[in-house]
């Protein structure tokens, strides 16, 4: 029911319907909805360690930080924002009527330092977010969680969930044990290819190193900030190393990476290559061209003041309009009431960014429907 | 696109007057230093050499695509590396490009990056020293940095004192890959000597402190080490920004070197939208990020950007803002900017002038 | 279009390279191997001299890790940027299309030929030699 509600804000609303969100965050209330999925050694390991009592909040998103959850989007009490199912659907769900939603969650079992620790616990919250979530609500779909510092263990969880259609993305952090493009990540990006699932990178550290070459900041903001500084560096890996070369059927999403730190990036990327070719020469052609092909970017944070104009601008130095995935990145506060995208853009331009460059990216999302409906 | 062609319309008597805000004097030999080092420092120097947080204690990790990152055709006859002859400098660069004034910037060593902090500030102490002897006493358009070992800050306050009276000096020298990032409060001592001298701070790429080039790992590549120079950049104006360095050193001047200026409006406009959710966080900030760095620092414009249409790199110096645009070469380095034809987009003969000399002369207070 | 002798065959040996002036223009004589090219010297990108440049083979890849080197002696990297220029087209190799550089008809003529042609030359010519002619 909307009763009470202006026409405008509805109809400001209502424009978002068919679209694809490419950012959601389910958090996990605490470890102990992942004991049903746990077997009996790390269920006595949670007990014995009380390691259901550690607070796995990452560095990357303190919990309580205005950043990590809109005022309005706040849940009641202790819970943590994004918990509740009920809470999305309300404030972006059934509001906004996405066709889907793309669930990343940020969990603090990929980070732990053990691999199988993290491994375990990465497929437990996987199989969570399936039975909590994707199995609740049919317009949700889900990134899987990986060890990423453990191929193998990695490569076994994307396989364990190549079956199921509603699981539509592989999700790394832009910073994590080695630099994205790195050989030993390969066979990640070699079972994200022939699986159809595309790479999502999403802000975030394992910090395992200072957050910036020039060392450790003080402040949660200057590390937020430094987020698109990483997305430059872990770009450039991935391309210098010649990822797309290798797996040329590959896309990479950048999720909440700022977005207008693009411009810059090509110039230099795109001069620097000319210069150095040879010694990567396995980069054929410029960056830019590239990224016009294997790379896609949701788009909040907008950071710009005037966010219309940024995403023009961006078009035009990216010689490209499918290159933006409409996100809301809930319940992250990056826009106020129903902004999650720019007015003014040309009708074209908005569908590809609502819907269109998402379908293209994540050819899982048409797989699902058929699959589904064969199931049912 | 049109095929990219030197810019031919302007008449060849046009005369050039530039400023070069970044060039980098080289030693013939590393004894040229040893004049200016105490005697226990010339034996440390040949004994134990260069101590780095890195793997070689004299090579680059990331070995680059020229000899010497320098061009190739900037070696002396006589013999000695890129940068180590007057001559050459005066020959190849000084003369046929016009330049008025040049801000020497010397890398050698890293004397910042020294593990051993008394033989990194007695290495300032020489190379300081050896920048006016050897240079900025043989031609009159050249000036000095004051190079300070930067994680000794009473050796590095030390030196500023002793020669922040000497006209032959800028400018204090600072390589922004410094143990903690430069805007905490350990370097304060630094901006506050500097602010009261009135000495502008300039970040020149370089250093090593241990960190990885990126907050995820090493990269691989020099493709990879020398983009991250960008970001490395953006690093050290985040911090300087929110620790409020600017805040508490009103009078506080910095010019970034080298850093590159494509990523300036995009970063400055990410600072001040999270800094607008996040403000309670450092509420020593009394005004935005964007108002910070459009009253206190400026950018050298090596290497200049490149964008597809010529129109873009006017949007984008419109949106840094003209009169933050310090011109320099780089010169000897690979990636030298000529004055003639770094900018590819057309300009105004004003605004020519303005980059290539005005900005400069301002800056660095120059009649 | 006129023919100009620029250089011997010996001026320049293999692997050497040499500036002429001809018509108000700077180009570089390259000699690969005993074949000869003539492109016009200053890079497009910010006017560096190409023939002080390195002259180096084709780097090419067939995939990430491997590295091959062909067409030895036929490349030129300008001597400030490193931009690749192919010494046969005078095109870059990066942007082959938009950025590249003149290159010139040229021809290795014996003497002889030459003695008895009306073209516009300062070089003296002898018929015992082989000369480098370029068309501009």
């Amino acid at each position: 029911m909307v009763a009470g509600r202006p026409s405008a804000d509805i109809d400001h609303a209502a424009i978002y319907a068919g679209a694809i969100d490419c950012d959601l965050h389910p958090a996990l209330p605490g470890m102990q909805v992942l004991l049903p999925y746990l077997d009996d050694y790390w269920r006595e390991m949670v007990s014995v360690r009380a390691l259901d009592r550690l607070n796995l909040t990452l560095t990357s998103y303190p919990q309580n930080a205005p950043l990590s959850c809109r005022p309005d989007w706040k849940p009641e009490g202790t819970a943590k924002p994004g918990a509740s199912l009920e809470a999305m659907q309300s404030h972006v769900l059934d509001r906004y009527q996405p066709r889907f939603g793309i669930l990343n969650c940020l969990y603090g079992a990929q980070v732990m330092h053990s691999e199988d620790m993290a491994a375990v616990f990465c497929r437990a919250t996987n199989d969570w977010i399936r039975d909590e979530w994707l199995s609740r609500d049919p317009r949700l779909r889900a990134s899987i969680v990986i060890p990423a510092h453990n191929t193998e263990l990695a490569v076994a969880e994307i396989e364990r969930r190549a079956d199921d259609p509603r699981f539509v993305q592989v999700l790394m952090l832009v910073s994590g044990e080695v630099t994205l493009g790195r050989r030993q990540l390969w066979p990640i990006y070699q079972a994200a290819e022939r699986l159809g699932l595309p790479i999502g990178v999403h802000a975030g550290s394992a910090y395992r190193y200072a957050p910036t070459a020039v060392g450790w900041p003080s402040y949660y903001v200057e590390d937020y900030v430094a987020q698109s500084s990483a997305f430059e560096n872990q770009l450039q890996s991935l391309i210098s190393e010649g990822v797309f070369a290798k797996f040329p059927g590959l896309k990479l999403v950048a999720i909440e990476s700022g977005l207008t730190w693009l411009s810059g990036f090509i110039w230099r990327a795109d001069k620097t290559w000319k210069g150095v070719r040879a010694e990567v020469p396995w980069v054929t052609r410029a960056p830019s061209e590239i990224i016009r092909d294997h790379v896609r970017f949701t788009v909040q944070p907008i950071d710009a003041p005037d966010e219309l104009a940024a995403l023009m601008r961006l078009i035009e130095h990216l010689e490209s309009d499918e290159l933006f995935l409409f996100s809301t990145d809930y319940p992250h506060w990056q826009f106020d009431g129903d902004d999650a995208l720019p007015t003014g853009l040309s009708e074209t331009v908005r569908r590809k960014i609502l819907c269109g460059n998402a379908l293209a990216t994540y050819p899982r999302l048409a797989w699902a429907n058929s699959a589904m409906e064969v199931n049912a | 696109m049109s095929t990219l062609e030197l810019d031919r319309g302007r008449p060849a008597e046009a005369k050039l007057r530039v400023i070069d805000c970044d060039i980098h004097p080289a030693m013939n030999a590393w004894t040229e230093v040893h004049p200016y080092l105490a005697k226990k420092w010339i034996e440390h120097l040949t004994v134990y050499g260069s101590h780095l947080r890195h793997a070689f204690s004299e090579a680059l990790t990331h070995p680059r695509m020229s000899p010497d990152a320098a061009r190739v055709d900037a070696y002396p006859d006589e013999g000695g590396p890129p940068g180590s002859s007057l001559a050459l400098m005066r020959s190849q660069h000084l003369d046929p490009n016009g330049v008025a004034f040049g801000m020497l910037i010397p890398l050698r060593w890293n004397p910042g990056s020294q593990r051993n902090l008394d033989f990194g500030v007695a290495l300032t102490l020489a190379m300081n020293t050896w920048q006016v002897e050897r240079w900025v006493k043989n031609e009159p358009r050249l000036r000095a940095s004051i190079l300070i070992a930067q994680e000794d800050t009473v050796g590095s306050v030390a030196e500023i004192e002793a020669r922040a009276s000497d006209p032959n000096f800028t400018q204090i020298l600072l390589l922004p890959r410094t143990d903690e990032p430069l805007g905490r409060r350990r370097y304060w001592p630094i901006f506050e000597a500097a602010e009261r001298n009135n000495l502008p701070i300039a970040v020149h790429v370089g250093g090593t402190n241990g960190h990885s080039s990126t907050g995820g790992g090493w990269p691989s590549y020099y493709m990879e080490e020398h983009h991250a120079v960008a970001e490395t950049m953006q690093s050290v104006l985040s911090s300087l920004v929110f620790e409020g360095v600017f805040e508490r050193f009103p009078g506080l001047r910095v010019v970034i070197m080298e850093g590159g200026l494509g990523w300036i409006p995009s970063f400055s406009a990410r600072m001040d939208k999270h800094w607008s959710r996040l403000r309670s966080e450092v509420p020593h900030l009394k005004r935005s990020p964007s108002e910070y760095i459009r009253e206190h620092v400026w950018f050298t414009t090596q290497p200049m950007e490149e964008p597809g249409r010529a129109s873009q790199l006017i949007d984008l110096f419109d949106r840094i803002g003209w009169d933050r645009l310090l011109f320099s070469t780089d010169y000897p380095h690979w990636d030298f900017d000529d004055p003639r034809h770094a900018f590819k987009a057309p300009l105004s003969e004003a605004q020519r002038a303005q980059l290539l000399y005005g900005n400069a002369q301002a800056f660095y207070g120059i009649d | 279009m006129a023919r100009h002798v620029v250089a011997t065959v010996d001026d320049i040996a293999p692997g050497q390279r040499k500036l002429v002036h001809v018509q108000g223009r700077d180009i570089g004589i390259f000699n690969v191997g005993g074949e000869f090219f003539a492109i016009a010297n200053r890079c497009p990108h910010e006017g560096a001299s190409l023939c002080k440049g390195r002259v180096v083979g084709l780097v090419e890849s067939s995939e990430p890790g491997s590295y091959q080197l062909s067409r030895p002696g036929e490349m030129v990297r300008c001597p400030w940027h490193g931009w690749e220029f192919d010494l046969r087209t005078g095109k870059s190799w990066c942007d082959p299309l938009r950025t590249k550089v003149r290159a010139f008809d040229l021809k290795v003529e014996e003497g002889a030929a030459l003695v008895e042609e009306t073209l516009l030359r300062t070089f003296p010519v002898s018929i015992e030699r082989q000369y480098v002619v370029i068309e501009v």
